[in-house]
């Protein structure tokens, strides 16, 4: 595609669904209501770790107004010795336990039973009637305490090195032969880190409302961040077939990953199939904090070997990732894409999976990739001062480009890494003066990216304007995306299209909105169907003017003739097809299905200046810039506002946030007074340089762009708080506290 | 204990209904009165996002019990837009891209509204003071700065 003369890509258009909500009237789930409908509300363990010896409901199904009661009998069980049942990256075994404990209670907060009765005040009066007997066992919460001799294992079947073990699994990525890098090497520095978990912080808690109809026919509405995955995991823990489940993707307020997965879809379909009544359930941000996402706390150790010029030539990661009560923490994401900036020769990157007695983690925007990056781009950070070499100059001679074959597998086809460090070079802020207790910070970041399945449907209306259904919710703006597109590829003003994201009954299956892959993924298969209505558009004005449909072309929203030769014919506009369509073979409209590919990695490179007020010991950050290689802006409003939303997010994580646990093994901060996310006042604007390096494998040149932003943040910003004070934090968050401690320590180097 | 009768105003309609005693106002918009644009994220005042006034005073609806609107003035998102007119705010808002997933919209604007009317050509920092009780987990908030700042020079240069 001619990017020179697009018309709608490239264009700052008002979003599609944006009226809607900026008046109050879009839907989201929890703005659901259907006649009839009863409330549902989980009972939870208060325990981080207890056997669950029985079970009784019969007096809280006695108490008046109760319809229903649930437990972990009611829901499908994956049996542990059958071996893993994988959905996407889930393994069902640890899914039908998260949503309700089975023999043990896990975590605080775990569920144990759900209730629905015909008000919220009823069903939470009747959680409390249910009586469970735990048999309280001791607990481990942070990794270091899992991984002792005598720790408590939560998976007893598990083994680690043939011993039961807390660690459920290790991946290793690697390259050459670090023993001999390390030898080649002239500076080496290897260094530890630690990471608190953090929540993806979505203003909108979990909400559902669920009809069953007697004939088992189920409709879920819910906010999610993908309708068939919802419907895809309410099928398997109910038993109820995909074809009977209508997941209905509501309007959805934040995930950032976090809605990847079901918490109380399977509940609320039980508790409404039990009582033949449609049941709403949303949980209080207490909930959410004790029992849904964050992503992993770590330990990580990081060695990196350079000759004298800045050449790298060795690299050893090691990236522990908590992992909560079920396997699976992103430890593909940390070992991965760490070093993946980067060409050397000699890489071992490697990730062990800690369960503990935290809530089960949840992707959190390049799940584990921003863990990985804190690590390894402060040990460069220090190596660019070892080597007196400046941090960009450093990152640029290692960059990785076309033809770099990562340790994580693949070979770099055209990317756009180093025109974002050249970009940050030549960016004013990188020369702007700093002032006394100020500092500035780089770091560089890397994320795989996502293609896979998609499907798209465009119809043309009968007065010849567009409906583009898709299958992925819609989380930020990715519906604009899709509009300025099609009306590039119609050549029609991008008002006449309406985009809309279609049920799990009425559009074709299509994958998570998740791994940066929406747009990438979604625009290709809209760009295949327009092409398909295109083509019918150029046959029907062909036997309108019966001439070969070869001699005609689409443009500017009509018809022509391709040239005079092929006949002197007035231009046929969309809206002359379209009413001419009954009579010249009818509707007109595609709808294509693909297992996208060609998704490439994206890159960023960000700076940020700090400032430290030294007597509270208050980091505050006062001027950030992100550049980024993102392919093609197709709206470059809402590309930023990726940037600018995963830089704030960042900045938390760096900063304030944490998962603060008491003495019981319990959260002390399930709330956003003490767990504390950038508010307004807390950020400066936040500046985006976008380097557009078209991706060669998409239609319009779209890289994912959405999870890369937080890659990079925490490490930019605990350089410039080194920077800054002249001293380095290996642990996060670099909250007021931590700092203010620092700078009462006598020590000059090596703050924690 | 029995429901109590309250009689109000919501975006200048008279309204009447029951409530329980210790029902909040947000549940009340949100249930019997079916205004829905209020979202609730916190229920404890830390999020914004069920911002209305109560006689122009900025409110976190979620911290109001129902029966404290008797005879006063309630204004929620849904009353901001003049029937199919938006506000400034609001049409500022969609040019500057001032929202991602939407669900902090409805509280920003409202209380962008309240700031405003008190101070129609705030600086960055009071825009950004005023705004540090409403959460924003996509944007950073920087878009949503502008679009304040901006709308209040194109209402100041509305004004006669």
């Amino acid at each position: 595609m001619n990017v020179v003369n697009n018309k709608w890509i490239g264009q700052r258009t008002i979003r599609p669904d944006g009226v809607d909500k900026v008046t109050g009237r879009a839907a989201f789930a929890a703005d659901t209501t259907m006649p009839g409908m009863i409330w549902g509300k989980v009972l939870r363990s208060p325990h981080p770790h207890a056997r669950i010896k029985s079970i009784s409901t019969a007096k809280a199904e006695a108490l008046p107004g109760v319809k229903a009661v649930v437990t972990s009998r009611d829901i499908v069980d994956f049996t542990i010795a059958k071996g893993a049942v994988m959905l996407g990256i889930q393994d069902m075994r640890w899914m039908c336990r998260n949503v309700m404990a089975r023999d043990k209670a896990l975590f605080p907060g775990h569920p144990v039973a759900a209730v629905a009765a015909t008000t919220e005040a009823i069903a939470a009066e009747a959680c409390k009637l249910i009586e469970v007997d735990y048999e309280v066992l001791p607990w481990a919460i942070e990794i270091d305490d899992a991984l002792k001799p005598d720790a408590p294992i939560l998976h007893e079947f598990n083994r680690f090195d043939g011993k039961p073990s807390n660690i459920m699994g290790r991946i290793e990525s690697k390259k050459g032969d670090i023993a001999q890098g390390f030898k080649d090497a002239d500076v080496v520095i290897e260094r530890s880190f630690t990471t608190r978990p953090v929540h993806q912080g979505y203003i909108e808690p979990h909400a559902c409302l669920i009809s069953v109809a007697a004939d088992g026919k189920t409709t879920i509405w819910s906010s999610s961040q993908g309708q068939f995955m919802v419907r895809a995991m309410t099928s398997m823990l109910t038993g109820i077939p995909q074809s009977d489940i209508r997941a209905i993707p509501a309007e959805i307020g934040g995930g950032f990953g976090g809605k990847t997965i079901v918490y109380l879809e399977p509940l609320a379909t039980l508790l409404a199939k039990k009582s033949g009544r449609p049941v709403k359930m949303v949980m209080t941000r207490e909930e959410v904090m004790r029992a849904t996402g964050p992503t992993s706390g770590s330990k990580s150790t990081v060695k990196i070997g350079a000759k004298k010029d800045g050449t790298i030539v060795a690299a050893h990661g090691s990236f522990y990732l908590q992992a909560g009560a079920f396997p699976g923490s992103p430890i593909r994401g940390a070992v991965g894409c760490s070093f993946a900036p980067y060409e050397i020769p000699h890489v071992l990157s490697e990730g062990f999976d800690v369960c503990s007695n935290r809530s089960k983690v949840a992707a959190y925007r390049a799940p584990g990739a921003p863990i990985g990056a804190y690590a390894v781009e402060c040990v460069l950070d220090e190596l660019a001062e070892a080597l007196k070499i400046d941090p960009l100059a450093l990152r640029l001679k290692n960059a990785a480009k076309e033809g770099t074959k990562a340790a994580h597998g693949p070979v770099f086809p055209r990317i756009g890494y180093i025109e974002t460090l050249e970009a940050a070079k030549d960016h004013p802020h990188y020369a702007a003066p700093l002032g006394k207790y100020q500092g500035r910070g780089v770091a560089s970041g890397f994320w795989f990216n996502a293609g896979g399945e998609s499907s798209a449907q465009v119809n043309i209306t009968e007065d010849g304007n567009v409906v583009v259904t898709t299958g992925h919710p819609d989380i930020g703006g990715s519906r604009a995306g899709i509009a300025n597109i099609c009306a590039e590829l119609l050549g029609i003003d991008y008002k006449r299209i309406s985009v809309i994201i279609g049920d799990t009954q009425t559009v074709g299956f299509s994958n998570l909105t998740g791994g940066s892959r929406v747009l990438f993924a979604s625009s290709m298969v809209v760009t295949q169907a327009a092409d398909k209505v295109i083509a019918t558009l150029r046959e029907r004005a062909a036997k309108i003017w019966e001439i070969d449909p070869e001699a005609v072309k689409w443009e500017n929203g009509a018809a022509h003739p391709v040239s005079p030769n092929a006949g002197q014919f007035e231009p046929l506009t969309l809206a002359d097809l379209a009413e001419k369509a009954p009579s010249q073979g009818g509707p007109i409209g595609a709808s294509v299905q693909l297992n996208t590919q060609g998704a490439e990695g994206g890159f960023g490179t960000h700076i940020c200046d700090v400032e430290v007020d030294v007597d509270l010991g208050i980091v505050r950050v006062i001027r950030y810039t992100a550049v980024q290689d993102v392919g093609r802006a197709v709206h470059p409003s809402y590309v930023e506002g990726q940037l600018q939303g995963g830089v704030a997010q960042g900045i938390g994580w760096a900063l304030n946030e944490e998962y603060i646990y008491n003495k019981d093994g319990k959260v002390d901060n399930p709330g956003f007074l003490d767990y504390r996310m950038p508010v307004c006042s807390d950020l400066p604007m936040l500046d985006c340089a976008l380097v557009e390096v078209p991706n060669p494998k998409h239609p319009q040149g779209v890289k994912g762009v959405g999870e890369v932003p937080l890659v990079p943040v925490m490490a930019a910003v605990a350089n410039a708080v080194h920077n800054a004070l002249g001293k380095r934090f290996y642990s996060l968050p670099m909250s007021p506290p931590k700092v203010s401690a620092a700078l009462d320590a006598p020590a000059q180097q090596a703050a924690e | 204990m029995p429901k109590l009768h309250v009689t109000t105003s919501v975006n200048g309609e008279p309204v009447e209904f029951l409530c329980e005693p210790y029902e909040t106002m947000l549940d009340a918009l949100r249930g019997q009165l079916g205004l829905t644009g209020s979202k609730e994220g916190c229920a404890s005042g830390d999020c914004g996002a069920c911002s209305i006034t109560l006689d122009g005073r900025l409110v976190c609806s979620c911290l109001m019990l129902a029966a404290e609107a008797e005879g006063h003035e309630i204004r929620t998102i849904e009353g901001m837009a003049k029937g199919g007119e938006l506000h400034p705010l609001q049409q500022k808002f969609l040019e500057h891209a001032a929202l991602q997933c939407g669900i902090c919209t409805s509280g920003m604007l409202v209380a962008s509204e309240a700031l405003l009317a008190k101070n129609s050509n705030p600086t960055e920092e009071e825009v950004r003071f005023w705004l540090a009780g409403n959460l924003c987990r996509c944007t950073g908030y920087d878009k949503i700065v502008r679009a304040v700042m901006e709308t209040a020079v194109e209402m100041r240069e509305m004004r006669p």
